[in-house]
């Protein structure tokens, strides 16, 4: 009876599946699915090295604080890092006197209440506060950036595949339409506002070329040139570090916990060897 | 319980023997997964992977019962306490990572362990017990993972969860009620985090408990083993504490080996980049996924395109889906095959290698995006993965020659070295002793 029962059920599923891919199977020879823009011109991301990369990589600090400094003085313009600290950013090398002042000076305030009156007031940031965020609610954002909310970038890197990669490819990707595209999807004109991008989902996005020029950022003594390739990458970096602060001690205890687990495992070898010897099985 | 052979628990210092008198709990140890436990001495290394899912739920409790300490099951702050946990708590990060990974780890030992069961028939009688209560333990790991994952509140997490509850919408009828009766409103927020935090809690020890029952049922008749003939006599068993304690043991160093190299250097490879953006209900992710354990049923569920007359293509769906599942309860009275191993049957050996491929292209069409060709793939591949159980596997059982079995488990693992007569108690010719309690 359960073996009768199961064949109708099996027979059931099995067959209306198998009607269910002829009917696709038709609609998919008789009228095949169109070739979209995005699948034609949207790129992976370019690839890039980076000191981090493998299993013993590492921050490059120097490295990490020209990423800061791009951000600082490009990206925090509309971008907020809200699950950063001040404090964090010890870890990029800055001391303590460093990271005070650099918290001092930021130049988005840190909202307030007013000891005094209790009314709503901003205070210049300590090291304590995390990054404060440059709108006030995404209503503000929305309005001053062509209706889209620019996304937080403490963990983009994360949040995007391939993401240090895809931070530096969208940063130098930035480029008129290929007139291939237009001449295929003539309906795919990048609208007025927005910005072709081969490196963005749908290829086309709100945000303007933040790096434009070289020197658009000043790097210290002994640094290399400030060009857009290499902000880009530097801002990648930093926002690696954002994204992954802990990934220096993971992948080093990462070392150590495999050492010792691969010697581990080998005297555990060795005891089911001498445990099993005259055993046969 | 155990074999009349098995070793009797005998307390020799004086603290054991007044604790033996009053809580008989080393015996029952002992018993269970110590000296006293005869196990088939032919087992190979497919056999390590119930105890390594043990292991991997221990993993899920500790590192779960650390997280929950910094974990705020509130909507406004539930995405932001868990990046707390992963910047500012000692080893957070490492708490998080091997929680994540953890639970795909558990999922592969799993499925690895019931594809073991299902290749050398160990569902069969008289382990019928085992292998039901070894689904239900898989449900609940389904129910448990699938609450764990809305926890960080990321879009995988609100989306999955709504698609997911969205499934109880297809009943008739009822379905919307009940979709908004488990959710605790319309769509997930907060009233749904908190219950699934809640449960996320509390279905760990229910698995647990499961997990009790599923040792206890498997040492009534003892365990299988890979000829799937009955232990005959002494010769064929050793004791499961050093034998099995060891050759456990070397199979765990393999499996830390690799769960380490997952939790330290490419944590988030299984998960999916999306869950690191914090829930928006105004912002649909342009493919929702769930995580990869999940894929081949997820392709089962959207393999259904076409209405059945008035039954619509979702609702077929998540019949099918549930029964994909559900239909291996069923599993010990569809395949009547006295033979338990594959090992000695050839039919059956093709079919299960088909079975697999299947579940892979499955899982496979699971992850890609609900697009041709992938769906045309699915259909055939689901259809497979019903005919195989509710029609190929009674037929062969019907129709197949199954290949002459080993007289005994020791007499095969002679052979195997080449040898006749090992020097032995014998029992010829006596039935299979019947373990005593």
């Amino acid at each position: 009876m359960v073996r009768f029962i199961a064949f109708l059920v099996g027979l059931f599923f099995a067959g209306w599946l198998f009607v269910s891919f002829l009917v696709g199977a038709v609609s998919y020879v008789s009228d095949p699915p169109a070739p979209t823009v995005e699948h034609e011109f949207h790129l992976a991301p370019k690839h890039v090295s980076y000191s981090f990369d493998g299993p013993f990589g590492h921050y490059d600090k120097q490295q990490l604080q020209r990423g800061f400094q791009v951000f600082k003085e490009v990206c925090s313009a509309c971008h907020s890092l809200k699950f950063v600290a001040f404090r964090d950013l010890k870890a990029l090398g800055y001391n303590e006197a460093e990271v005070k002042a650099i918290a001092k000076n930021w130049a988005i305030k840190t909202p307030d209440a007013d000891p005094s009156t209790g009314e709503a007031s901003t205070r210049d940031p300590v090291p304590a506060d995390h990054f404060p965020k440059p709108f006030a609610n995404d209503v503000a954002a929305r309005a001053a950036n062509n209706n889209a909310i620019p996304p937080d970038l403490s963990l983009l890197t994360k949040a995007r595949h391939h993401g240090t990669a895809y931070v530096y490819s969208l940063l130098t990707g930035f480029q008129d339409q290929p007139a291939a595209l237009l001449k295929e999807f003539p309906d795919a004109k990048t609208p007025e506002g927005l910005h072709y991008n081969p490196y963005f989902a749908n290829l086309n996005l709100a945000m303007a070329p933040p790096l434009t020029a070289e020197g658009q950022v000043t790097y210290g003594e002994g640094q290399p040139k400030p060009t857009v390739d290499q902000m880009a990458q530097d801002v990648a970096a930093f926002l690696t570090w954002t994204a992954e602060p802990k990934m220096e001690v993971r992948k080093a205890s990462g070392i150590a916990v495999l050492f010792f687990l691969i010697l581990a495992t080998a005297l555990a070898y060795l005891s089911y060897r001498n445990i099993w010897a005259d055993k046969k099985h | 319980m155990s074999f009349p052979w098995a070793n009797e628990y005998t307390p020799k210092a004086p603290l054991m023997k007044w604790l033996d008198d009053r809580l008989p709990l080393p015996r029952l140890v002992y018993g269970a997964v110590g000296g006293g436990y005869p196990v088939p001495r032919n087992l190979n290394f497919f056999w390590n992977f119930g105890v390594l899912s043990g292991l991997a739920l221990v993993i899920q409790i500790v590192t779960g019962v650390i997280m929950a300490m910094h974990y705020g099951a509130n909507e406004l702050v539930a995405f932001s306490t868990v990046e707390q946990t992963m910047r500012d708590v000692n080893a957070g990060w490492l708490m998080r990572y091997a929680h994540a990974n953890g639970a795909s780890f558990f999922f592969i030992v799993v499925y690895l362990h019931i594809f073991r069961g299902l290749y050398f028939g160990s569902y069969k009688a008289p382990r019928e017990m085992v292998w039901l209560l070894g689904l239900v333990i898989f449900l609940l790991m389904m129910a448990t993972a699938f609450m764990g994952y809305v926890l960080p509140w990321g879009q995988m997490s609100y989306w999955g969860a709504k698609v997911i509850t969205g499934l109880f919408g297809a009943i008739p009828v009822v379905g919307e009620p009940i979709q908004t009766w488990l959710l605790g409103g319309f769509a997930p927020g907060n009233a749904a985090l908190n219950r699934f935090f809640s449960l996320h809690y509390l279905l760990p020890f229910v698995i647990a408990g499961v997990v009790i029952l599923h040792i206890w049922a498997l040492h009534i008749p003892g365990s299988s083993n890979p000829t799937g003939v009955e232990v005959k006599g002494p010769q064929d068993t050793v004791p499961f504490h050093p034998y099995y304690t060891a050759k456990d043991g070397f199979g765990a160093g393999i499996f830390f080996i690799a769960f380490a190299f997952m939790v330290y250097f490419a944590p988030n490879y299984l998960g999916h980049p999306d869950n690191y953006i914090e829930a928006n209900p105004l912002s649909t992710p342009a493919h929702i996924v769930p995580e990869w354990y999940f894929w081949p049923f997820y392709a089962i569920l959207r393999a259904f395109t076409v209405d059945f007359f008035f039954v619509p293509a979702k609702l077929l769906g998540v019949l099918a889906m549930f029964s994909s599942i559900l239909l291996l309860f069923f599993l010990p009275w569809l395949d009547t095959s006295p033979v338990r191993s594959g090992r000695y049957r050839p039919l059956f050996r093709k079919f299960f290698y088909i079975l697999i491929a299947d579940v892979l292209v499955l899982g496979y069409c699971g992850g890609a995006p609900a697009e041709e060709p992938y769906v045309m793939i699915s259909q055939i591949a689901a259809a497979y993965y019903f005919a195989h159980f509710l029609i190929i596997l009674p037929l062969i059982a019907a129709f197949e020659k199954p290949l002459p079995l080993p007289g005994s488990i020791t007499e095969a693992v002679l052979a195997k070295h080449g040898l006749t007569e090992e020097k032995t108690v014998a029992i010829e010719g006596e039935a299979a002793p019947v373990p005593a309690e």
